[in-house]
């Protein structure tokens, strides 16, 4: 048994002409909180989802729990768990009926469900629809949708764009306690503070292909700046994105 | 729970709980039911009331038999105000008023707004006038008329309001869930949640046509319940459980055609938007509303290729006029046809992302 939760080869990418991910490999770390930084456009979210094994990749290789995420393998799903960057709902439902639903697709209880719910600090908007949910608590019940079968594996997709500082803040502690338990994350994310206080090492990506990874405070250390910020911004430079 | 019945309750309470597609779902092809069915209801079997003034030689003398042949076609009423009876007559609550001026001179005043009934009137007194001509002669009668009815021909309002609105309720329903499901799944990127969940494709497949099929049955039932009571008067021939599976063809169609423009729409207005272009023209073409005999002869062979004029047919046959397998089994084997083959394009034009 490798302890390597993650290992992607060789990954790529295109679409018509444009690169989209264009020779990726990393490996992540049983236990491991890691993120994946870019700018827009950089394809984070594409390579996220090539991981995922939502896409077939062009080239390369994703091995899961040493297990190839491509093709589709209801086994290995069972062990992931994701949160994707919009809130994916079902129409008209209350957050109860929502996680309760995820739940019996992982063969997962409604008591397993309600006690996620009350995880997550939901239990009071068991009642609501998610149209009606603040952006944090929209938030907190896709993750905890993500988390109700327990996996060994996460990832999340930007999940604290749009929030406001408290909702983030709150988020933040949610994710460290999932990390906490032991679980694998891995998160995309813009928000550099964020990326540099929860994780343990993070991979800087632009134009499809990964600049560097490392510890934060080891990328701050080899640049000489002051913090994850100016590392992205050196490795990344300044212009605008799309 | 499992996958499949845990993605059915989802989509039964999402459509439930969505008011606008339980109106336009369920309440307005029946309020149409119900409308349209008191509106026409009078048609074809109605009499007309014709108001007899004083004494009318050839009305008072008919004997029991032509009396009781007679008012299959109208009613006779007697009154001695003229003046009262001619002013019902311009306000339209009787057919025609008739009195004898002089012994032997008739005298028909009939309105003129509704000339079928109109006709009709003038026909029948003029009738009894010429047969007690004949009668006044002595001699027989040089030319008889011998008739028949024809019960196939005659088809009361609701036996056609009933198979057709029924048809496209169900035209609606399917493919309206389908298109919506498919886009706002997609939309919101539940397909591909769902893809990173461990169940098979066939579970979101199942759920969706279960659902479908189990309203198109509350739709059946509901459609079949209005239509037989005694007001609306519909009733139901030894094969009308055919419609059952006929229903559930229809309904594989219809949610092909739905699945179809889910594909090449990215949001639910833009679906609605087709949907509404291409169900509600086939609906017309199809007979749901008025019969297709009373649309331009060239429309007809473009008729022919719409499944719901089929289906509305087929209804009409087994509800209505008692036929049988002979009529339901090609459509139904059309209907799946067609169903697997736009389901076999929507397939190709399918796309995980909204562009």
């Amino acid at each position: 048994m490798t302890d390597a939760a993650i290992t992607v080869e060789g990954l790529r990418k295109r679409y018509g002409d444009v690169r989209a991910v264009d020779g990726v490999s990393l490996e992540v770390v049983s236990g491991e909180f890691y993120g994946i930084l870019g700018p827009n456009g950089a394809g984070k979210t594409t390579t996220l989802e090539l991981i995922e094994g939502l896409r077939e990749p062009d080239e390369g290789t994703v091995r899961l729990l040493g297990l190839p995420s491509w093709p589709r393998n209801p086994d290995l799903l069972r062990r992931i768990g994701v949160q994707l960057q919009s809130s994916a709902f079902f129409e008209k439902l209350t957050a109860r009926e929502q996680i309760r639903s995820f739940a019996s697709l992982y063969g997962v209880s409604a008591d397993r469900a309600d006690a996620m719910l009350e995880t997550v600090g939901l239990t009071g908007k068991a009642d609501v629809r998610d149209t009606e949910l603040s952006g944090g608590q929209a938030q907190r019940l896709s993750i905890a949708c993500a988390l109700v079968h327990d996996p060994e594996l996460v990832f999340l997709d930007e999940p604290t764009t749009g929030l406001d500082p408290q909702a983030r803040r709150n988020l933040w502690d949610l994710l460290r306690e999932i990390n906490g338990q032991g679980r694998t994350v891995v998160l995309t994310t813009h928000y550099m503070d964020e990326a540099e206080l929860l994780c343990d090492r993070v991979a800087v990506m632009d134009a499809g292909r990964v600049l560097r990874v490392g510890r934060p405070r080891d990328l701050i250390e080899e640049l000489g700046v002051a913090n994850l910020e100016d590392v992205f911004l050196r490795l990344t430079g300044r212009e605008y994105r799309e | 729970m499992s996958a499949l019945s845990s993605l059915s309750k989802v989509m039964f309470l999402g459509l439930i709980r969505d008011r606008t597609a339980v109106f336009f779902m369920l309440v307005l092809p029946l309020l149409f039911l119900v409308l349209f069915g008191a509106l026409f209801q009078g048609e074809g079997g109605s009499r007309s009331t014709v108001v007899q003034y004083g004494e009318v030689t050839v009305l008072d003398e008919l004997d029991e038999e032509h009396l009781a042949a007679l008012s299959e076609a109208l009613v006779l009423e007697r009154t001695g105000d003229r003046e009262d009876a001619l002013e019902r007559l311009r306000a339209g609550e009787v057919d025609a008023v008739v009195w004898e001026e002089t012994p032997g001179t008739l005298e028909l005043r009939y309105s003129a707004a509704d000339e079928a009934r109109a006709g009709a009137v003038r026909g029948l007194v003029n009738s009894l006038v010429q047969d007690a001509n004949v009668a006044a002669t002595g001699q027989p009668p040089a030319f008889r008329m011998s008739t028949e009815r024809v019960e196939d021909e005659s088809i009361r309002a609701i036996q056609f309001l009933a198979p057709g609105l029924l048809g496209w309720a169900i035209a609606m329903g399917a493919s309206f869930m389908s298109a919506f499901t498919l886009v706002n799944w997609r939309r919101k990127r539940l397909l591909r949640r769902l893809w990173l969940a461990p169940i098979r494709p066939g579970a979101v497949v199942g759920a969706r046509i279960g659902v479908s099929l189990g309203l198109a049955m509350a739709q059946l039932v509901l459609f079949l319940a209005v239509a037989v009571i005694p007001f609306y008067g519909l009733r139901l021939t030894d094969m009308w459980w055919l419609s059952i599976p006929l229903v559930a063809c229809g309904t594989l169609a219809f949610m092909a055609v739905g699945l179809l423009i889910g594909a090449v729409t990215s949001t639910e207005e833009a679906a609605n938007g087709v949907l509404q272009a291409v169900i509600m023209p086939m609906a017309f073409l199809s007979g749901s509303f008025f019969p297709t005999e009373v649309m331009p002869g060239w429309l007809e062979p473009i008729a022919r290729l719409l499944p719901l004029k089929h289906l509305n047919e087929a209804l009409m046959g087994v509800l209505s006029r008692g036929e049988g397998w002979g009529t339901a089994l090609p459509v139904m084997g059309g209907l799946l046809l067609f169903a697997a083959v736009v389901a076999a394009i929507a397939a190709r034009l399918f796309r995980w992302e909204a562009k």
